[in-house]
């Protein structure tokens, strides 16, 4: 039984607008899925839909076999969500918080106050307890919505962007958090705009853009695509001109810093060899871009370059006849 | 399981909003008093003294009833057109529709919340008329029928506001312009039979005037209106109110995109 499974779904806005044109997606339970697009490409509506803040225009969603629109009781049971947007009750004490959260699961209160002792622990919000919530940091709002979206211990977890302005430290204590909560069972689904962040926690990947899925399959087959990757070597010794490295191309950023292309396959070992032939010294070396930044930006790019040449042709056939 | 998960679910929309307005009772449950207090002063003793007796009660007991029950009517229906169109403003309404809550117990929490407001108010009112007025009540049970029922009403009536209302502008218009004139013209102050019979027949279709007749009757025993109307009138409005709340919540009108 997947997870996640959505089927042809559609969203139209009132206004006309087509967020999703017929959205296939099936996550399986246990994963730790990405859903990445651009900035208005559709993420957010169907994790809206998911979550029954969306009203859909037709498709189905599946939550662990049970139909949303048919059996909405069952299917929510089983999801958390932790939304982009801070969308708890500032003037609440934290702690009060996550009781009611608790509550409109159907658990009691001594219950909840049970839990939301674990989690305030384990997301170092303990001694915050008694605080309102309009009191905390960036970093510990986001922690508190996590802690909200699992006092229930859904079976899937929604991520929408969850940890966005927040520091590095914070940043990777989370992503160790939700790490140990995939491996205890839970299914994550993310979405994010720091690709590494995907790139480092995923096992599957679907991008969206223009409301259709444009790739949907494991990270490393995505990472297999990659056909070069750019590095930055950064020098002991200034150069003035663009050292000759054969077959791979190179470019000067400035007098200690050079750009090197490598295809994926090839070695390291043999750019290494010709830049000590050179007696080009290297201190040290590091990746100009993400890898699944430049797949992703290249994945759009063809995308919207396919819709143009397809768009582009119709005019073109129009003006034929 | 159904049955005992939403009643823990009604539990707790039920205390966080009996928290909300206990948390801020000096905006809540202290002006109402001072409030009426004033009316009981200005209207009862200043002006109610140089007036005669209605149905062989004193003007400042006469308007009791009426003053609590308008306090009723105003703080159950801003209790609720307050809590619920804030909690879609802050967004925390996705708490609510992520979770598996029926649409009944979202609309039986917050109408709770809005009735226990309005009854706690009622009582405070009440309290306070005592430093002007001893009234015996006749009957116990038709005036709690009344104060609920009228609560409840008025906590429906608040909660369609909240769904359809886009600014804090909103919540307050329908009070300005609706809730108040309907109230004031609603026999709070005088007896329709004090009126020409041409707004005799008018005020019969104010509804706030079987509420404020319905608790009159119940306090003092007097009434411009039978009870069986009265009551047969607000549990229609009830049952008609809560239909469109429902109908609201299942489409989500006003909370969902």
């Amino acid at each position: 039984m997947n997870a996640l499974e959505i089927k042809n779904l559609r969203k139209t806005y009132s206004n006309g607008f087509e967020a999703l044109k017929g959205v296939n997606l099936q996550i399986k339970q246990g994963d730790f899925f990405a859903l990445l697009g651009p900035n208005g490409a559709g993420k957010s509506t169907i994790i809206g839909i998911s979550c029954s803040l969306i009203n859909k225009t037709s498709g189905n969603v599946i939550i662990h076999g049970h139909d949303l629109h048919k059996k909405p009781r069952q299917a929510k049971q089983h999801l958390g969500v932790v939304p982009q947007e801070f969308n708890f009750n500032v003037f609440e004490p934290i702690e009060e918080i996550l009781v009611n959260q608790a509550g409109y699961y159907g658990i009691e209160r001594q219950e909840a106050f049970k839990r939301a002792e674990i989690y305030l622990k384990q997301l170092e919000l303990w001694d915050k307890r008694r605080e309102m919530a309009r009191n905390l940091s960036g970093g510990m709002k986001r922690r508190l919505m996590i802690a909200r979206a699992l006092m229930h211990h859904p079976k899937i977890l929604i991520l929408d962007e969850p940890t966005a302005g927040v520091d590095i430290e914070i940043r990777r204590t989370m992503w160790a958090f939700l790490q140990k909560l995939n491996q205890t069972g839970t299914t994550i689904i993310l979405t994010t705009h720091y690709l590494e962040e995907a790139e480092q926690l995923c096992k599957n990947i679907a991008i969206i853009d223009q409301g259709n899925i444009i790739k949907d399959c494991t990270m490393n087959n995505l990472l297999s695509e990659l056909e070069h990757e750019c590095l930055v070597l950064n020098l002991k010794t200034s150069l003035k001109t663009v050292p000759q490295l054969e077959a791979y191309p190179a470019s000067l950023i400035d007098e200690k810093t050079l750009e090197v292309q490598i295809k994926k396959n090839d070695s390291l070992n043999t750019l290494f060899q010709i830049l000590t032939k050179l007696e080009i010294e290297v201190l040290s070396m590091r990746n100009k871009s993400n890898r699944l930044e430049q797949l992703f930006l290249d994945l759009v790019k063809k995308e919207h370059h396919v819709q143009q040449q397809g768009s582009s042709t119709g005019i073109v056939n129009v003006f034929k006849r | 399981m159904y049955l005992k998960d939403n009643f823990t679910a009604y539990k707790t929309i039920v205390i966080k909003e009996i928290l909300r307005f206990s948390r801020i009772w000096i905006q809540t449950i202290i002006p109402p008093a001072v409030t009426m207090g004033l009316y009981f002063v200005i209207f009862g003793q200043l002006i109610g003294s140089q007036l005669n007796d209605i149905d062989n009660y004193s003007y400042m007991d006469y308007i009791v009833p009426g003053l609590i029950i308008m306090s009723i009517i105003t703080n159950s229906y801003s209790n609720v057109v307050s809590s619920f169109y804030s909690t879609k403003f802050h967004h925390h309404i996705e708490e609510l529709l992520i979770s598996p809550i029926a649409n009944f117990t979202i609309l039986a929490g917050y109408v709770s919340g809005g009735v226990a407001r309005g009854l706690i108010v009622g009582v405070v009112v009440t309290l306070v008329s005592l430093f002007f007025t001893r009234i015996e009540i006749h009957s116990f049970a038709v005036t709690l029928l009344i104060a609920v029922l009228t609560a409840t009403l008025f906590s429906l009536a608040g909660l369609i506001n909240a769904i359809f209302a886009k600014s804090f502008d909103d919540i307050s218009i329908v009070p300005t312009f609706v809730l108040t004139p309907l109230t004031y013209l609603g026999g709070v102050f005088y007896s329709i039979e004090m009126l020409p019979e041409f707004w005799q027949n008018i005020s019969l279709f104010n509804p706030v005037l079987y509420m404020v007749n319905g608790f009159r009757m119940g306090m003092l025993g007097v009434s411009d209106a039978s009870l069986l109307t009265a009551i047969m009138i607000i549990i229609g409005f009830i049952l008609m109110l809560g239909s469109i709340c429902l109908w609201l919540l299942h489409k989500g009108i006003g909370i969902k995109k």
